[in-house]
């Protein structure tokens, strides 16, 4: 008999109005900007253009600060209450486009649709919600004579989750009382575009959120401007060192959410056929380009074989391909630049020694893709075993004793999650204790709600994003 | 049992305890799992395929005491030639009766590429003493039929008796010699998802040509959880042996859509070369009707009322 192949079943894109052009999002407004250069933002499933966004400069920033300047006036004179109204506004707005921005999403960072549509999305209106919550009870959130936001905050955000990442910023900082100058990827504004439409909609005082787009140098004219209070960059640990070390003598207000390296434990214990399950979503959900992706799998040497076949088995029924299409589990590498550095990486993987397998599967001719990759023999010096690669790429290391599985896990510069696999509560009561990460799954991996604080150790940066916690990154506490 | 190896899918009770010692499902990836998989969208000629699929896995069943000459009579018919008005529409893969009436279905049958499965060993609980399901094994092999769908010892299983449960097995697959063997678990009452994996594997080992979820007789009879573990069971006996068994789910799938779901699980977690009746079979009363609706309806865009369908 056949294969039975699943027929394509493309979510339709006809649902997204993109314009040619896009200026800067300031005083309320769509504006023309002082930079008369552009950005093409292209889809990477396609290498079509999808649109072109202003490479905003010094001056642009300049303006969207004074825009914030008259924001804040207002925004500073109304009530929690009233912040919160609006921010409940925006997440059931959210929900009701909800489409229309998965849709966007998938076309300009080419993360599958049924990611952006079950994942990104219904995360994106829960942080507005739970943070619109929190907008008149901030006397009650910590325990303190005073709460005050900082003012104007510049917000840098990466390519991985474009809108999630928005909300994980501007629904606390807005619910604080700050206003927001937001600088989105090179490589995915769109729906941050779409989000300043909403902006309008809801009839958010003007300047209170603003939107530069742009590249490295917009972001450093952003860091650089004496006016702003604070910044909060998601990103690279590259560029988190370049913001503080610039940040260094002012009166500025930083937190930093960084790279990650992380291992996902699985003792010999452990429910294998979910542990193999939860391995795979650890570093292939959103093509690996997640900062807390389970991307070391430190494995307890007598159950390698039967794991690593197991594994293996799994990754060969992975649907990569078109994000649009409704059954794709691995859509485009986000760009040129990304898939050039995890092929650097995964043949420098290859010559240091380890064993390389990729699944089986096709690769679309046009657009940026990687198939998915296991490495196995690999010495934890080899730089697939200390390097973020930030794609579909997991490097397999073994251990013999819980103590050693703490101590590989461990060995990185890098600390923002872990995962640990077994089945003996104690043994993750135990694990857990040792590990030193800001996030730690047992049994699950990848699981995020707005009330929990996400965050890093070492190197992967300092404050937490959600929950209560979250809320000091937006303000300054007097007792 | 010197018989135990010789015949290749039987594992020896010492292996068999290993295969089955220290199993461990985690309830909650599971769930996650199967529901990932449950949001497949299966669209136009890979939805057509499926259907087809479907009629050709039914084992078109009916298991009651009001089961008369003159029903099976219409249900075979119906079996061979589900919609008289496609002859696209293949035949299911058998029809599943009591021992009393498999001559008939046999008689029915001869025509055609349809196969008779019976119940036996004191369906639906297995209540008896172990001499007379031999008895009611032997009575529906002699009455001809081709596939025998058997109960675990449920009692044996819940007083840890593992090894008797597993010797009623290989002592009815003897009974079988090359009549194909269905095993019943009734995952409805293991409950756990490690009972689930544990039972399957148990049957497995003494010698079942397939595992089923359920006789159909109770409330919560198959679920999708329940398959996929079987499914991941029946992966880990071929790793294991090289025997490549078959799964029945049956007990409450009622629509086309429910069973596609299992389809996709079947496919992506044992592959497509499990999708055919050979290795995989649905035990349905009205799953069928729903399916040539849904043919078509993908046929002629028409929603046609069951009264243009055959009864079964």
């Amino acid at each position: 008999m056949n294969k039975w192949e699943y027929a394509e079943s493309i979510e339709s894109s006809s649902i997204v109005n993109i314009d040619k052009k896009y200026g800067i999002f300031i005083d309320g407004n769509f504006q023309s900007a002082n930079s008369k250069k552009f950005i093409k933002t292209i889809s990477p499933s396609t290498e079509e253009v999808l649109s072109s966004v202003t490479l905003g400069n010094e001056i642009d920033i300049n303006s969207a600060v004074e825009s914030a300047k008259e924001g804040l006036k207002i925004w500073s004179k109304i009530s929690g209450t009233e912040r919160a109204k609006y921010l409940f506004k925006l997440a059931r707005l959210i929900q009701e486009r909800s489409r229309e921005f998965a849709v966007l999403e998938t076309l300009d960072g080419g993360k599958p649709i049924k990611e952006s549509r079950d994942f990104d999305l219904p995360q994106v209106a829960a942080n507005f919600f739970y943070f619109a919550g929190w907008a008149d009870k901030l006397d009650l959130s910590w325990n303190a004579k005073g709460l005050k936001p900082y003012g104007i905050i510049g917000q840098i955000i990466p390519w991985n989750f474009p809108l999630l990442m928005l909300s994980w910023k501007v629904a606390p900082a807005l619910a604080t009382g700050n206003v927001v100058i937001l600088k989105p990827a090179e490589s995915t504004p769109l729906t941050a575009i779409l989000f300043a439409e909403l902006c309008q909609e809801v009839g958010l005082p003007p300047g209170v959120f603003n939107l530069v787009t742009g590249d490295g140098t917009t972001g450093a004219a952003l860091v650089k401007h004496p006016d702003i209070s604070k910044i909060a960059f998601t990103g690279s640990t590259g560029v988190g060192k370049y913001i503080q070390k610039e940040t260094a003598d002012r009166d500025i207000g930083l937190t930093l959410e960084l790279g990650g390296k992380a291992a996902n434990i699985v003792f010999n214990d452990a429910a294998i056929d979910q542990a193999v399950e939860g391995v795979v979503n650890g570093i292939f959900f959103n093509q690996g380009h997640v900062c807390c992706a389970g991307s070391r799998l430190v494995l307890q040497e007598d159950i390698h074989d039967e794991f690593v076949t197991k594994l293996e088995k799994r990754m060969q029924s992975l649907r990569v391909g078109n994000p649009l299409d409704k059954n794709t589990d691995i859509g485009a590498i986000n760009s040129k630049e990304q898939l050039d550095k995890i092929t650097n990486l995964v043949n420098e993987g290859v010559k240091e020694g380890g064993s390389i397998f990729q699944t089986d599967c096709e690769l679309p001719q046009n657009g940026f893709w990687f198939k998915p990759t296991l490495f196995t023999n690999a010495q934890p010096s080899y730089r697939i075993s200390r390097e973020e690669i930030f794609g579909p790429v997991l490097t397999t290391l073994t251990f013999r004793t819980p103590e050693e599985a703490i101590e590989i896990s461990n060995n990185t510069e890098y600390g923002l999650s872990a995962g640990i696999w077994t089945e003996k509560g104690s043994k993750i009561l135990w694990a857990a204790d040792r590990l030193q990460a800001g996030v730690i799954w047992a049994n699950t991996f990848n699981k995020f709600d707005p009330s929990s604080p996400f965050g890093g150790y070492k190197e992967s940066g300092f404050g937490r994003e959600g929950g209560r916690h979250g809320l000091l990154s937006y303000l300054k506490v007097q007792s | 049992m010197s018989s135990i190896k010789e015949s290749k899918n039987i594992l020896k009770w010492s292996d068999t305890v290993e295969l089955v010692d220290n199993l461990r499902v985690d309830e909650v990836g599971l769930k996650e799992r199967v529901a990932s998989l449950a949001s497949r969208s299966i669209k136009k000629d890979s939805k057509l395929q499926a259907l087809n699929y479907i009629i050709s896995m039914c084992d078109l069943t009916t298991l009651e005491g009001e089961d008369t000459e003159g029903k099976i009579g219409q249900m075979t018919a119906k079996a061979i030639r589900p919609d008289p008005s496609n002859d696209e529409v293949p035949s299911v893969a058998a029809v599943c009766v009591y021992p009393a009436l498999v001559s008939k279905a046999k008689e029915m049958t001869r025509n055609s590429n349809v196969k008779v499965a019976s119940v036996s060993s004191y369906f639906p609980s297995g209540q008896a003493p172990l001499e007379s399901k031999i008895l009611d094994t032997q009575f529906a092999i002699d009455q001809g039929a081709d596939e025998i769908d058997i109960v675990i010892n449920r009692k044996a299983f819940f007083e840890g008796d593992y090894r008797k449960m597993y010797d009623e097995i290989v002592a009815l697959k003897e009974v079988c010699k090359s009549v194909h063997l269905k095993t019943i678990l009734e995952v409805g009452e293991l409950r756990t998802y490690e009972n689930i994996k544990k039972a399957s594997l148990i049957s497995l080992a003494a010698g079942s040509d397939f595992i089923k979820t359920s006789t159909g007789k109770i409330s919560n009879g198959s679920s999708r959880e329940a398959c996929y573990l079987m499914a991941k069971a029946v992966w880990d006996y071929k790793t294991v042996t090289g025997f490549k068994a078959g799964i029945k789910v049956a007990g409450g799938i009622r629509d086309s859509k429910d069973a596609i779901r299992y389809l996709v699980i079947v496919n992506e977690e044992l592959g497509s070369e499990w999708l055919n009746p050979d290795y995989f079979r649905f035990g349905a009363s009205s799953l069928v009707d729903d399916v040539l609706k849904q043919i078509k309806k993908l046929k002629t865009n028409a929603y046609q009322s069951s009264y243009y369908f055959p009864r079964g």
